[in-house]
């Protein structure tokens, strides 16, 4: 039986990295997806362009000013001197937030009055806004302290435990590996059968003493070993090229890795199945990845969902491999706590291997 | 002695084509003529520059060098006048296979502009023509082969073409349904249209009114196909033998320097002498064929003996019949494919499984593979039950596909590492077995080319090879040598009775007689169920008629479908 599955595994190998095209597909794009998505999927809020409506125009409100001016979040873009401007502005889209200081900033200021100041921010981009919003109110809070001297008063000092400088790329990074690795693995998957069924081969695979467990052990083998692969390469890019520190078990992250490619495998080949095109099996891939990736958590939170969908988001092997890899990263995630993660995994994959094998054998009946 | 002005004009047609780096010379400076009013036949061997000079012809390639004239234009300046009236059938017409019948015709009448008025008339005179006016309604993929090819046939014709190319019609196409094909085309003719036929059969060029023979993209020969026979008079004949012998004899045959064609046909081998060889003794001078002078023809210039032989073991004699079936039955929904079929075939016989499309052969055919569970009944191969031991019985049989079917993108040997190692092969077992396929089938020079890449000869050669590395005792063949020339196809056909002679059970499905007279016995499927079995001349005896004494096993193939129809009418 092992003779058997290995002259496929071989056979497999040899057909993926004969073919050149199909070589470079399977190296360069997960690299340069990696980067790409790295540097473009980035919630960091940098020099984000101000206008600055000034009617004080006194020191107070100039030394305001220019503590906006010399942060890192902001740069300004315009001075605005009436209402009309400014919105125009933010309407045009060259601004995204306008500082308004009143014509009795200073006065208020010295009179020991609360002294107002405004934030105009484009709403349309709410994610941006909130952000602008968080960086604008630290700058105020810290100007304002200093200024009039909170004496006795209760600071709140704010410290971000795993990633003390909110990196979101440290956020992105290990979410994305496990994201590429799962639709590389899975387009193979689902490609080679129905790439055999396409060009004739199935059958001439089928009369020969191959069982069809057999066939379906020596497809699953060369995806997995291809998916591990390049999750190396994403994760040296990680670490190395992007900088996100390591701070658990590689063990354990391998571990979780090959339970994931294996669920990953199953719904591949469930996928081929039922495909007799390489054209159909490359829609049902999409057609499942797309919703799982949404509700994986990976871009926005799981628990911001409906509970029908976060109920839905529980059949994503994608879910758990993604708390996986971050807390693996970050936070040196224990075993007993990568646990609860690491079963439903595992129940996904037995489940859609199994029903693959039915499918399988079924088509075949 | 043709006074007509030329339809198509070709002088020192030069086509190359490059691919990876390498040019191939497809056709090399051929000139013809081809004459208005008749069918005219474009017969050679796979490769030899048919489909190419079609597309030329049709204006669809651009020629290196030379020129041709179709319909009194330069096919090169004006291809697009000569596109507006002439109709080409590709090999594979572009048939929708999701759109019906009607709905691909529209289609077509709308990439030919054909208004709307014309429309209706010119379809019902189509459908009619053609036949398939009752399955108007039906998906394009679901017609059978004859019905697709007749359908593809009604688009080319909605601009009535004055010039008509037909790129191998009949293949995949069964005896009945290729008749209606001529049929139709000859009555085109009989309306002013020029035909233009391309084949790889030489039995169909004999019903053409002007042949033109190609190989190596060169013109061989043209002429009328009674002129090539005539030539060939007095060297064609037939020797008597019981049919346990005859391939023996055939092989003893062609292996002499006097014989340039041995071939079986029933209980007799057919011979055509070289040139001045003497008769030998008991042979039965025969008509000559048109196939004969293409034999000899190509037999000149390809090099003699290039035919692989590879040695075998003599198997020893295991009780019981290779392959019997019990009332087979395959349902689909309530479609019944094939209804009852029992047959039993004896340890190194050679069996074939005939009937039209569409009748439950190929179903047959998969159950006995175990690509399909029957619905009820039973099949054994080799002594075990399909329905209880599948992966066992697969174990002993070998299999080759209609189609090449091996990995185009690995080389010729690792296509046979891959089917020994699925087969149990390995180690030196398997280094043995490969050595064993690569020497006995003349294979060992390319060892190491994509399998993809190997000319057609070599293709089935290798698709043999890996059907048989395991020492298959059973060796199922789809349509084995579709679309191949008549050399390659003799030169399969000794391998495969060799095979027999050592004990090999060979269960082939075909549509063209010729294979078919290869069989020690024949079984006849028609909708789904035998309505003959015997050898090849004990049905042509039972079509014999006072009007047709001396039958074909076409002829016997039609008469019995024919008659089975009369007496059970759908």
């Amino acid at each position: 039986m092992w003779g058997r599955i290995r002259a496929l595994v071989v056979k497999e190998f040899r057909s993926l990295w004969k073919d050149p095209k199909v070589r470079g597909v399977l190296v360069l794009p997960p690299l340069i997806q990696v980067i790409i998505f790295a540097y473009a999927a980035n919630f960091d809020v940098s020099q984000a362009r101000l206008g600055i409506w000034d009617e004080d125009r006194s020191v107070h409100s100039r030394a305001l000013v220019e503590r906006f001016e010399i942060s890192d979040a902001f740069r300004r873009i315009e001075t605005i001197d009436n209402p009309q401007a400014a919105s125009a502005a933010i309407a045009a889209e060259r601004v995204v937030a306008v500082l308004h200081i009143g014509p009795r900033f200073a006065a208020d200021l010295l009179a020991g009055r609360p002294a107002r100041v405004q934030i105009l921010i484009d709403g349309r981009r709410s994610n941006t806004a909130q952000i602008v919003n968080g960086y604008a109110g630290r700058i105020v809070e810290a100007f304002a302290r200093e200024r009039v001297g909170t004496g006795g008063g209760v600071a709140l000092v704010t410290r971000a435990w795993f990633n003390p400088n909110l990196e979101s790329q440290w956020y992105i990074l290990p979410g994305l590996v496990a994201m590429l690795t799962f639709s590389m693995t899975m387009m193979v998957t689902a490609l080679s059968v129905a790439r055999e069924r396409e060009l004739g081969t199935f059958d001439q695979l089928l009369v020969t003493p191959l069982r069809p467990t057999e066939i379906l052990v020596g497809k699953t083998i060369p995806p997995v070993v291809i998916g591990f692969g390049e999750a190396h390469l994403m994760l040296a890019a990680a670490v190395f090229w992007f900088e996100v520190p390591f701070t658990g078990s590689l063990l354990l992250l391998y571990g979780s890795l090959i339970v994931f490619l294996l669920s990953g495998v199953g719904i591949g080949l469930a996928v081929s199945s039922v495909s007799q095109t390489q054209q159909q099996a490359i829609l049902g891939v999409f057609l499942y990845l797309t919703p799982a990736i949404i509700l994986s958590g990976y871009a926005t939170p799981i628990a911001n969902m409906p509970e029908w969908c976060q109920w839905l988001s529980l059949l994503t092997p994608n879910r758990y491999m993604l708390v996986l890899s971050r807390g693996i990263f970050l936070e040196a995630l224990p075993l007993e706590l990568a646990w609860p993660q690491l079963w439903p995994m595992a129940v996904i994959g037995v489940a859609t291997m199994a029903f693959a094998t039915w499918l399988f054998r079924k088509r075949l009946g | 002695m043709d006074e007509a002005a030329p339809i198509v004009a070709i002088d020192g047609l030069v086509k190359r084509f490059l691919a990876r780096g390498r040019t191939t010379t497809a056709l090399d400076g051929l000139s013809a003529r081809i004459l208005p009013g008749r069918i005219t036949g474009i017969v050679g061997p796979d490769g030899a520059g048919k489909t190419t000079l079609m597309r030329l012809i049709a204006g669809l390639l651009l020629p290196d060098a030379g020129s041709i004239r179709v319909l009194g234009r330069d096919a090169v300046a004006e291809a697009e006048a000569i596109q507006a009236e002439i109709g080409y059938m590709p090999q594979r017409f572009g048939l929708y296979e999701e759109l019906s019948a009607a709905e691909n015709l529209a289609l077509y009448a709308d990439l030919h502009r054909i208004d709307a008025a014309a429309r209706a008339q010119r379809f019902a005179e189509l459908l009619r023509f053609t036949g398939l006016a009752p399955f108007q309604d039906r998906r394009a993929g679901k017609l059978s082969g004859g019905m697709k090819q007749k359908l593809g046939l009604a688009c080319a014709l909605l601009a009535r073409p004055r010039l008509l190319l037909l790129d191998e019609p009949s293949v995949g196409v069964d005896p009945v349904s290729r008749r209606e094909l001529w049929r139709i085309v000859e009555n085109l003719v009989g309306e002013g249209i020029t035909v233009l036929w391309s084949t790889a059969y030489l039995d169909e060029a004999e019903r053409c009114a002007e042949v033109l023979l190609i190989d190596g993209g060169t013109l061989l020969a043209a002429g009328r196909p009674a002129e090539f026979a005539a030539r060939m008079d007095g060297r064609s004949y037939a020797v008597a033998v019981p049919e346990s012998g005859r391939r023996a004899l055939q092989r003893r045959l062609a292996r002499d320097p006097a014989v340039v064609d041995a071939q079986i046909q029933g209980a007799a081998v057919r011979i055509v002498l070289a040139e001045g060889a003497p008769a030998p003794a008991g042979a039965v001078r025969v008509a000559p064929r048109l196939e004969d002078a293409f034999v000899a023809r190509l037999a000149h210039v390809r090099a003699r003996g290039e035919s692989a032989r590879p040695t075998l073991a003599a198997r020893a004699a295991a009780d019981g019949p290779a392959i019997e079936t019990r009332a087979l039955v395959r349902d689909f929904g309530s479609f019944r494919a094939v209804d009852g079929i029992s047959f039993s075939v004896a340890r190194g016989e050679v069996f074939g499984l005939l009937g039209p499309n569409g009748a439950g052969k190929s179903t047959t055919f998969k159950m006995l593979c175990g690509l399909l569970p029957p619905s009820s009944g039973t099949a054994r191969v080799a002594g075990v039950d399909l329905g209880h031991a599948p992966a066992r019985a697969r174990e002993r049989l070998g299999y080759m596909a209609q189609r090449f079917s091996l990995y185009g993108d690995l080389s010729v040997r690792e296509n046979l590492e891959f089917f020994g190692g699925a087969c149990n092969l390995r180690g030196a077992r398997l280094g043995a077995r490969i050595d064993w396929v690569l020497d006995g089938f003349g294979l060992r020079a390319v060892a190491a080319a994509l399998s993809g890449e190997l000319p057609l000869g070599y293709k089935q050669r290798l698709a043999l090879g890996c059907a048989l590395i395991h020492e298959p005792e059973i060796l199922f063949l789809d349509e084995p040598t579709s679309g191949v020339d008549p050399l390659s196809r003799r030169e399969f056909w000794s391998q495969i009775g060799l095979l027999a002679d050592h004990g090999v059970t060979v269960l082939v499905t075909s549509h063209f007689m010729e294979e078919a007279e290869y069989c020690d016995r024949l079984c006849l499927i028609y909708r789904g169920r035998t309505i003959a079995m015997g050898t090849p001349d004990g049905l042509k005896r039972r079509a014999a008629s006072a009007a047709l004494p001396d039958p074909t096993l076409d002829d016997a193939f039609v008469h019995l479908v024919a008659d089975y129809d009369r007496e059970h009418p759908p």
